[in-house]
C-alpha cells in the first residue's frame, strides 16, 4: 500500500466515520506493518484532540443587551399585546373604566336636552321656559336643562333641574308690572347637578390630556 | 434545546422582539468564539457577531422552521466574517502579524477555569497556542476544522452551512486536518 496517498485517505476516511469494513481491516493490516503510518495516524488523532481543548472564548458582557438595543424597532401592536398580556388585571381595569365612564358620559349626553313636562301655553325660547302673564298652569311643573320665567301663575309644585328662575323676560323692557306667582312649593335641584357636571367635566378633562 | 429555541423562533416571527433576547443569550458564546477565531480579533469578532444577530432578525422571514436555526446563524456569521477578511486593508495584516503582543485582550476572553495557578498558565498557554495555530490556516479550512471540532457539526451540516458540496467538505477538512498536524505535531 502507497502510504502517502492510499493509507492516509483511509485515516481520514476513518476520523470522518466514513470507513467501511473490509477498508478498515486493509487500514488495520496496515498500520501493524507501518511505522511511519502509525506515527501519522497518532498525530492526526491527537491533533483532534488538541483543537478540542482549544481555548473557550465567551462574548463580551452586554453583548445581548447591546444586540437588542441595535434591533430595529418592533410593531407598536407587539409592544402594547405583550403589556396586556402581562398585566391582565390592570387591563380589566382599564377595560371597565373606559366602558364605565363612556356610559356615565352618554348619559350626560342625554341629560343636556330641555325637559319640560307637558302642559299647554308654555312657551319655550331657546332653553327659556316661559309661563305667560296671564295664564294659569295646573299640576306641577318641571323643567330640566332650562330657565324658567313665571310671568303668570302656576297651580302647583315647581321643580327646576339644572336651571334657574329668572325674575325677568329676556327682552327685560323695564321692569315687569306683575311677577308670576307659584302656588306650591318651587324646589332648585340646581346647585347639587352643577356640582356633578363639574366634576365630571373636570374628570375628562384629565382624561384627555393625559 | 433545540425545541425551546424552535418556539422563540416562532415568536420572533410573529413580531415578538422579547423572544429573540433568549435566542441570542444563548448563541452569543458560540457566534462570538466563531468570529473570533476566523478573525482572530476581539473588537472585529464583536462587531461581526452583532451584525450577525442583527441580519438573522431583520430576515427571519427567510429562515425556513424546518432547518436548524443554530445552521442558518452560522452561515450568516461566517458569510460575514469572511467578507470583512476580503475587505481588510492589505496594511491590516501588520497588525495581525502582532497577534502575540495583543495577549492581554486574549487572557480577558478566557473562561476562567479553578486550578493551580502554574497549571492554569500552562493550560492556557497550550490553549492559546492551539487558537493561534487554528487562526494560521488559510480561512476555508479553518472554518471547516472550527466547525467540525470545536462547534461539532456534522459534514452534512458543514456543507449547508457554508454552501458547497459534501465532498469539497471533506477534501477540505482532511487538507485542514493535515495542516495542523504538521504544525501541531511538536507539541
Amino acid at each position: 500500500m502507497n502510504c502517502n496517498k492510499e493509507a492516509v485517505e483511509l485515516m481520514h476516511k476513518y476520523l470522518d466515520g466514513d470507513l467501511s469494513k473490509p477498508e478498515e481491516t486493509e487500514l488495520r493490516v496496515h498500520l501493524e506493518d507501518c511505522e511511519a503510518c502509525q506515527t501519522h495516524f497518532h498525530e492526526l488523532k491527537r491533533t483532534i484532540t488538541l483543537i478540542h481543548s482549544a481555548e473557550q472564548i465567551s462574548a463580551p458582557k452586554n453583548f445581548t443587551e447591546n444586540v437588542m438595543q441595535q434591533l430595529p424597532a418592533e410593531k407598536k401592536r407587539m409592544r402594547y399585546s405583550r403589556w396586556f398580556k402581562a398585566h391582565p388585571i390592570l387591563t380589566a381595569a382599564a377595560i371597565f373604566f373606559v366602558f364605565m365612564i363612556s356610559g356615565v358620559f352618554s348619559a350626560w349626553n342625554q341629560d343636556s336636552e330641555l325637559v319640560v313636562s307637558k302642559q299647554e301655553d308654555l312657551i319655550i325660547q331657546g332653553d327659556t321656559v316661559i309661563v305667560p302673564e296671564g295664564v294659569t298652569v295646573e299640576g306641577d311643573l318641571l323643567v330640566k336643562n332650562g330657565n324658567l320665567i313665571v310671568n303668570g301663575t302656576v297651580d302647583g309644585n315647581v321643580t327646576l333641574i339644572n336651571g334657574k328662575l329668572l325674575e325677568e323676560s329676556i327682552e327685560s323692557e323695564g321692569l315687569m308690572a306683575s311677577v308670576g306667582e307659584v302656588n306650591g312649593e318651587l324646589k332648585m335641584v340646581d346647585q347639587v347637578f352643577e356640582w356633578i357636571w363639574y366634576k365630571t367635566k373636570d374628570l375628562f378633562k384629565g382624561i384627555f390630556a393625559f | 434545546m433545540d425545541q425551546i429555541i424552535r418556539e422563540k423562533i416562532k415568536l420572533v416571527k410573529k413580531g415578538d422582539q422579547s423572544a429573540y433576547e433568549d435566542v441570542v443569550s444563548f448563541f452569543q458564546n458560540k457566534i462570538y468564539q466563531h468570529c473570533f477565531r476566523m478573525l482572530g480579533n476581539a473588537h472585529e469578532a464583536e462587531d461581526i457577531a452583532q451584525e450577525a444577530f442583527i441580519r438573522a432578525y431583520v430576515n427571519i422571514h427567510s429562515f425556513d422552521d424546518k432547518r436548524k436555526f443554530s445552521t442558518w446563524l452560522y452561515r450568516i456569521a461566517t458569510n460575514l466574517t469572511i467578507d470583512r477578511i476580503r475587505k481588510r486593508k492589505p496594511d491590516y495584516y501588520l497588525d495581525a502579524e502582532v497577534k502575540g503582543t495583543d495577549g492581554l485582550d486574549m487572557y480577558s476572553q478566557l473562561a476562567s477555569k479553578d486550578r493551580l495557578p502554574g497549571e492554569e498558565v500552562e493550560s492556557i498557554e497550550l490553549q492559546r497556542y492551539i487558537h493561534q495555530e487554528i487562526s494560521g490556516l488559510p480561512p476555508k479550512y479553518r472554518s471547516i476544522i472550527m466547525l467540525r471540532y470545536l462547534e461539532e457539526f456534522s459534514l452534512q451540516e458543514i456543507s449547508d452551512i457554508l454552501d458547497i458540496p459534501l465532498g469539497t467538505v471533506k477534501t477540505r477538512i482532511h487538507r485542514g486536518r493535515e495542516a495542523l498536524r504538521k504544525r501541531l505535531r511538536h507539541v
